[in-house]
């Protein structure tokens, strides 16, 4: 219990840093805020009503209490734009987002898990080696090419796959994202078999498998039950890096297949000034990882009492 | 492990670490991109900037190795210029958050204290954006283009290099060489420029070459999102972005920018990799 507290409190520490990043990253813009907010073509009235409703004649402290207090009544911030709150937006264009991570996992995770345990039985041989190799070059391709490539391959010239747009309903979502899906997962099958397969070799000279061998255990069933269970804990920890990982490739991907989602929404409010939604993800972006670390942390904790300590 | 009587060993398996084929060959792609970007106006056939709208979208043929893109400039000339422009990305990408990185890691892992608390308080913070977002957000805010891309990177990427570092310098702070430095009456200057970082720099050269290949990227996925190199500058993200407009008739534009920035990715991850395997094989095995 005590460490669940003293996560927690690391916790809040690293939001509140998120909060000042987040809020420091709109007053960067070189040039006046308010001017930046309103955009290039607002009259000087627009610019003036805006410095004093969002406050930006105020010292600098005091804007980020307001901000801060915003975040906490769930406002991140309005976007230009599309004259909606940032937050209803989120809610707009976040579901073909996920439904592509879910996809992404689904389709990276077996593979990677079948191709590391293949490489880690035998370490050194031709499969091994076979896998490293494609595990290094993997991680060489750009992905927004290889998505370009497989739209122009598999749906420009086979017409396999539709090569934009999500679909209505979940057969049609399945059918659209197979693409974005695939070109992401070709992107961290590797990163999952290295890291799955550096522990699974670890493990396997571990103490507690020379004791097992000593109890008379067949190695079939010490790589079964004794390394594999304890090569998946090194793994999930490092699923809050991928999942900071699979945000940065879905916003390429999602821009490649003009996939309606978050990814989307950032680089065009980016190319747009549209600041405030820019903030409003960023910020949500980090919370996600923040969340999902902390989620794992304490999952492995459940999971592994010496994660306790 | 077996710390304490590998070296010896080691010192004698050398040259055979030193000369595996994966690292002659990496070197080579990377060593033979190097002289193209340096020479690329001798080597390229073309001007890469010369619109020739009669010759617009002509495929791959002897005059245009490389076919044309969609005002008739020749491909191949772009994509040997681009590799200027990419493996500068590459230098200004990762050695300013190099030399950053390692210059508060040393001193942070040194001395320890109210700094080093500071540090991995960052680290921590730094860790919490997915990587992309923040360069993304950093660069949309100053402005797109291609010295934006460079200041968002050193901000975001020393912290890595600096932790890295951090952790060398803390295993070897205390060993007996150092404490010999220092009893011998040496500054702290010199204990850390001349012991201490000859010895914590090896990781840090490895996992500079990989991250070479991740800025690399980076680069060219701002290029094609409008966010980094601008248009009508040859970069192999910008070529190929303009390339995919016209991907239905012509799919010589997107493709050779792209097998480029392929063979110099693969180039400096297996240089990298390699590196990492020497340094190993010098401690251990």
């Amino acid at each position: 219990m005590h460490t669940v507290l003293r996560r927690l409190i690391q916790l809040i520490f690293v939001l509140a840093g998120i909060c000042i990043i987040t809020f420091l990253l709109v007053h960067m813009v070189p040039g006046d805020p308010a001017r930046v907010i309103a955009g290039d073509r607002a009259s000087p009235e627009t610019i003036e009503a805006i410095r004093q409703r969002f406050g930006l004649d105020q010292p600098l402290w005091q804007q980020f209490v307001t901000y801060a207090g915003n975040l906490f009544t769930g406002d991140i911030g309005q976007s230009m734009r599309y004259k909606r709150p940032v937050v209803a937006l989120i809610g707009q264009y976040v579901w073909p987002t996920l439904f592509l991570t879910g996809y992404v996992i689904c389709l990276a995770v077996p593979p990677s898990i079948a191709l590391a345990i293949a490489s880690a039985r035998r370490p050194g041989s031709l499969a091994d080696q076979l896998i490293r190799f494609i595990g290094i070059a993997g991680m060489a391709i750009p992905v927004f090419w290889l998505g370009i490539m497989m739209s122009r391959f598999f749906g420009v010239g086979l017409g396999w796959f539709p090569v934009s747009g999500y679909g209505k309903t979940f057969a049609d979502h399945l059918h659209h994202l197979f693409l974005p899906a695939l070109s992401t997962a070709i992107w961290m099958v590797p990163v999952l078999v290295q890291s799955l397969r550096a522990a699974l070799i670890e493990k396997a000279s571990a103490d507690f498998v020379v004791a097992a061998r000593a109890q008379g255990a067949g190695e079939r069933e010490i790589f079964w039950c004794t390394v594999l269970p304890n090569a998946i804990l090194p793994t999930l920890n490092l699923f809050g890096v991928l999942v900071a990982f699979l945000i940065g490739g879905t916003i390429i991907v999602e821009t490649v297949y003009a996939v309606p989602g978050l990814g989307t929404l950032m680089v065009n409010s980016l190319l747009a000034r549209d600041y405030q939604v820019v903030q409003g993800l960023t910020l949500m972006f980090a919370v996600t990882t923040v969340a999902v670390t902390f989620l794992v942390d304490l999952l492995s904790a459940a999971i592994d009492p010496r994660a306790r300590v | 492990m077996s710390m304490e009587a590998a070296p010896i060993q080691s010192s004698m398996k050398q040259p055979a670490v030193i000369l595996s084929w994966s690292l002659i060959v990496a070197g080579s792609i990377v060593g033979i991109w190097i002289v193209l970007a340096i020479f690329a106006p001798f080597v390229a056939p073309y001007d890469p900037t010369a619109i020739d709208i009669v010759n617009a979208l002509k495929g791959p043929s002897a005059t245009h190795w490389f076919g044309t893109d969609q005002v008739g400039r020749d491909v191949l000339s772009r994509v040997i210029h681009g590799a200027r422009i990419d493996l500068l990305m590459c230098l200004a990408g990762v050695l300013p958050p190099l030399f950053i990185g390692t210059t508060v890691g040393l001193l942070s892992g040194y001395y320890g204290g109210a700094v080093d608390t500071l540090l991995m308080r960052l680290y921590d913070l730094t860790a919490a954006f997915p990587f992309f977002v923040l360069v993304l957000a950093i660069v949309g805010v100053l402005g797109p283009g291609l010295l934006n891309f460079f200041v968002a990177l050193a901000v975001v990427g020393w912290v890595t290099y600096a932790r890295l570092v951090r952790a060398e310098v803390m295993a070897i702070r205390d060993s007996e060489y150092i404490q010999a430095a220092q009893c011998l009456g040496y500054s702290d200057r010199v204990v850390l420029l001349r012991h201490v970082l000859p010895n914590a720099f090896g990781p840090v050269v490895a996992y500079a070459v990989s991250d070479a290949v991740l800025v690399m990227l980076a680069g060219a996925s701002f290029g094609f999102l409008g966010m980094g190199a601008q248009p009508p500058l040859a970069e192999w993200g910008v070529m190929i972005s303009d390339g995919s407009r016209y991907i239905r008739q012509a799919w010589w534009i997107c493709t050779f920018p792209g097998l480029a920035a392929i063979s110099l990715g693969l180039g400096l991850a297996f240089l990298g990799d390699g590196l990492g395997q020497l340094r190993r094989g010098q401690v251990s095995t």
